[in-house]
């Protein structure tokens, strides 16, 4: 962290100078011979006292006058006169400082995590350059209407969502989703707002109002986090709520009970001494009274997690969220969108190798046979073909019929065709070996003779299958490394497929054949299995795609879904938006949360810990002033530097 | 009704004694305190006046924390 005191407000410059200057004077006082000049050193050391701690006299008194006695002004102020009363001029003066060292400390370090959040979510676009009747004029993105075109030049942020009408060009979509790979668009694609274009100029019709742009609701998501207070949050501020009071009654009864028993009990002649040893010991009391420390730490790590987790194109919508995943015990996963890619595609065509037919001529005959089908396997299969560059001519083909739930049979060049399932071959009697691979199969055969649709010759099978993310593997591993006790698979596939995919990836429980509805009684279940075994304590997560699974999502104690970039409804359903789809950010997310919750912890157990030994420290008089200031103001930095750690995510 | 206000607040225990003094106001059903964003959310009541409401928030706040502000 570089210290440039230009950052600074007006406020906190001015607080600086006056704490450098009382400090200067306190030394120089605390070194001159004034012993001798009793009242010449009260009102010597009134000076610097007044410079630092005049604000916090005058709010005192407001304090006051407003019946607010447990404000923290008061407490300090009658800390501070209390020990100047005393004769401990040195000491008041040094607690006052001291005070304003921390307050200023504080009121820097939490200025500093709220810039670098704004600077690590750099996609607020600040203009829109709007065409219109042919000139491009530059606007607030506020201004401008859905429909509109805008244009971006090199080098700018895309500032509002919409589709790309003229030009291409790669856009950098890093700030989004911590990806740096850039991403092509061309006339037709859809791009949205907090991307910056690298290359080329785009005219874009916008889709969105700005503050329904991807960027904007972004911004708003995070700023908003913090909102949905975390249960450590909401227990500082009830312990806090408690804690002020307690010291400050604490302090009386030290002031008053402990010169009455010593008199009573031990026989002590009361003295001035004996008053003041007592008093001195309440006002240490006072000093580490203010809860500070602990209260400011808390949002603050919170905050810095969620900033830094966003940074990686990870979204987490609030503080409670944090804690929750942060103890993730089961992860229930879609598998398709989640570990697999989702785009079905053709990988393997065994031909039967007693016909005299090659694959590739076997690929095109199945491709021309569902060149006039709009089912996803269809199309696989003709995106296959057409990337061994060639066309299907549909002119070959005629007379296509679809068996529901089998296949299709069509006359292509004259003979029929027949593309489909097990079934399908099974009707019309073709005798094939069922396939072992994993996915889905196509079978193809053909009729011996021209027109003849009674005896067919079976061809080969055509092989599709969605393929597995390259990164589920390493995923699903350090999800088992990072504390998941159980990882879930749930698909609508086959059971034979789903089981393959969750071997090769290294799941330990599959249910495949569901219906969407099954899934939400399933997640049921393995919430109370979880309970049962594990303790309320621990969660489930569940990622999906966003799309569909929204009942699921809500359902879970953490939905996370993934590759949401643009996609509205999956960012409204779920807790934890993953901006890409790459399941590493999973246990990306894990870890961010559960260092964010271990720096919370940390500071709770060691400021409370601190505060409380030198409670005791003090009500036995072994500690004095300059300790508890150490307790109020020095853990307190700790506790803030310790909490800015959690807006680094790199390593986590 | 939800409206969201900027604030200006320096300390995180000030923020969450504001938040208390808003909950506590007439005409106000809920109310948080983003310290972080330095962003007041009120949720006022059934046919609740918002400005209204907020000049009492506002001075409820001040007697608790002198040292802020709410935008309205």
């Amino acid at each position: 962290m570089k210290f440039n005191i230009n950052n600074l407000t007006k406020k906190q410059k001015n607080l600086l100078l006056r704490v450098i200057a009382a400090a200067v004077m306190l030394v120089i006082l605390y070194l001159l011979p004034l012993d001798k000049y009793p009242v010449l050193r009260f009102v010597l050391f009134l000076i610097p006292y007044l410079t630092v701690g005049y604000d916090i006299l005058r709010k005192a008194w407001k304090g006051i006058l407003n019946r607010q006695v447990f404000d923290e002004c008061f407490l300090m102020a009658v800390a501070t006169i209390g020990a100047m009363i005393l004769g401990e001029y040195s000491e008041g003066v040094a607690v006052m400082l001291f005070y304003q060292i921390g307050e200023l400390f504080q009121s820097i370090a939490v200025g500093r995590s709220r810039r670098s959040i704004s600077a690590l979510m750099d996609i607020r676009p600040d203009y829109a350059n709007l065409v219109q009747d042919g000139e491009v004029e530059k606007v607030d993105p506020d201004e401008v209407e859905v429909g509109s075109i805008i244009e971006i030049r090199p080098g700018e942020k895309v500032p509002i969502d919409g589709v790309v009408t003229e030009g291409s060009s790669s856009l950098n979509t890093s700030a989004l989703t911590g990806e740096s790979l850039p991403r092509d668009v061309k006339p037709g694609d859809e791009i949205i707002s907090g991307s910056v274009n690298m290359s080329g100029l785009l005219r874009v019709e916008t889709t969105k109002e700005f503050d329904e742009s991807t960027a904007s609701k972004i911004l708003e998501l995070v700023e908003n986090a913090g909102e949905r207070k975390a249960k450590s949050e909401q227990f500082i501020s009830k312990f806090a709520r408690w804690y002020t009071p307690a010291v400050c009654y604490g302090a009386l009864a030290l002031a008053i009970l402990g010169p009455v028993v010593n008199i009573l009990a031990f026989h002590q002649a009361s003295s001035w001494q004996l008053w003041s040893d007592w008093i001195y010991r309440a006002l240490t009391f006072l000093v580490i009274s203010c809860p500070c420390a602990i209260v400011v730490s808390i949002p603050l790590s919170f905050f810095g997690g969620i900033g830094g987790a966003s940074s990686v194109g990870i979204l987490i919508k609030g503080s409670n969220f944090m804690e929750t995943l942060a103890n993730v015990k089961y992860v229930v996963m879609d598998k398709t969108g989640t570990i697999t890619k989702g785009n079905f595609e053709v990988t393997a065509v065994h031909d039967e190798r007693e016909q005299n037919i090659d694959d590739a001529e076997m690929l095109e005959l199945a491709a021309l046979a569902e060149s006039h089908s709009s089912h996803p396997i269809a199309s696989s299969i003709l995106r296959a073909y057409e990337a061994r560059g060639a066309a299907p001519d549909k002119n070959r083909v005629t007379d296509v019929q679809e068996v529901s739930g089998k296949g299709v049979i069509a006359t292509v060049d004259g003979r029929k065709v027949a593309a489909g399932n097990l079934k399908l071959m099974k009707m019309l009697g073709v005798s094939c070996e069922p396939c072992s691979s994993v996915g889905t199969v196509v079978y193809v055969a053909r009729s011996a003779e021209a027109e003849d649709g009674h005896s067919y010759e079976y061809l080969g099978h055509i092989v599709i299958s969605d393929e597995i993310k390259p990164t589920a593997e390493g995923a699903i591993r350090d999800m088992k490394k990072n504390g998941v006790v159980k990882t879930v698979m749930l698909t609508g596939d086959i059971k034979s497929m789903a089981e393959s995919v969750a071997k090769e990836v290294g799941i330990d429980e599959v249910h495949a054949e569901l219906l969407p509805e099954d899934k939400v009684t399933l997640v049921e279940k393995l919430i109370e299995e979880k309970n049962k075994s594990l303790g309320n304590g621990s969660t489930l997560a569940f990622v999906g795609d966003g799309i569909n699974d929204a009942p699921v999502l809500s359902i879970a104690d953490i939905g996370i879904a993934m590759g949401a970039l643009g996609s509205d409804a999956a960012i409204e359903a779920a807790d934890v938006v993953l901006m890409d789809d790459d399941p590493a950010k999973i246990v990306k997310a894990i870890r961010i949360a559960r260092k964010c919750i271990r720096i919370v912890y940390e500071n709770i157990y060691f400021a409370i810990g601190v505060k409380f030994l030198c409670l005791i420290l003090g009500a036995v008089g072994i500690a004095n002033m300059w300790l508890a200031i150490f307790a109020d103001v020095g853990v307190m930095v700790i506790c803030v530097l310790n909490a800015v750690r959690a807006l680094f995510v790199g390593r986590a | 009704m939800k409206k969201t206000y900027k604030i200006e607040v320096d300390c995180a225990n000030c923020a969450n004694k504001m938040e208390d003094a808003a909950k506590k106001t007439a005409g106000v059903k809920d109310a948080t305190v983003n310290f972080m964003a330095l962003k007041m959310k009120v949720e006022f009541e059934e046919g609740a006046d918002p400005a209204a409401v907020m000049q009492e928030v506002r001075s409820n706040c001040k007697k608790i924390e002198d040292d802020m502000e709410i935008f309205l």
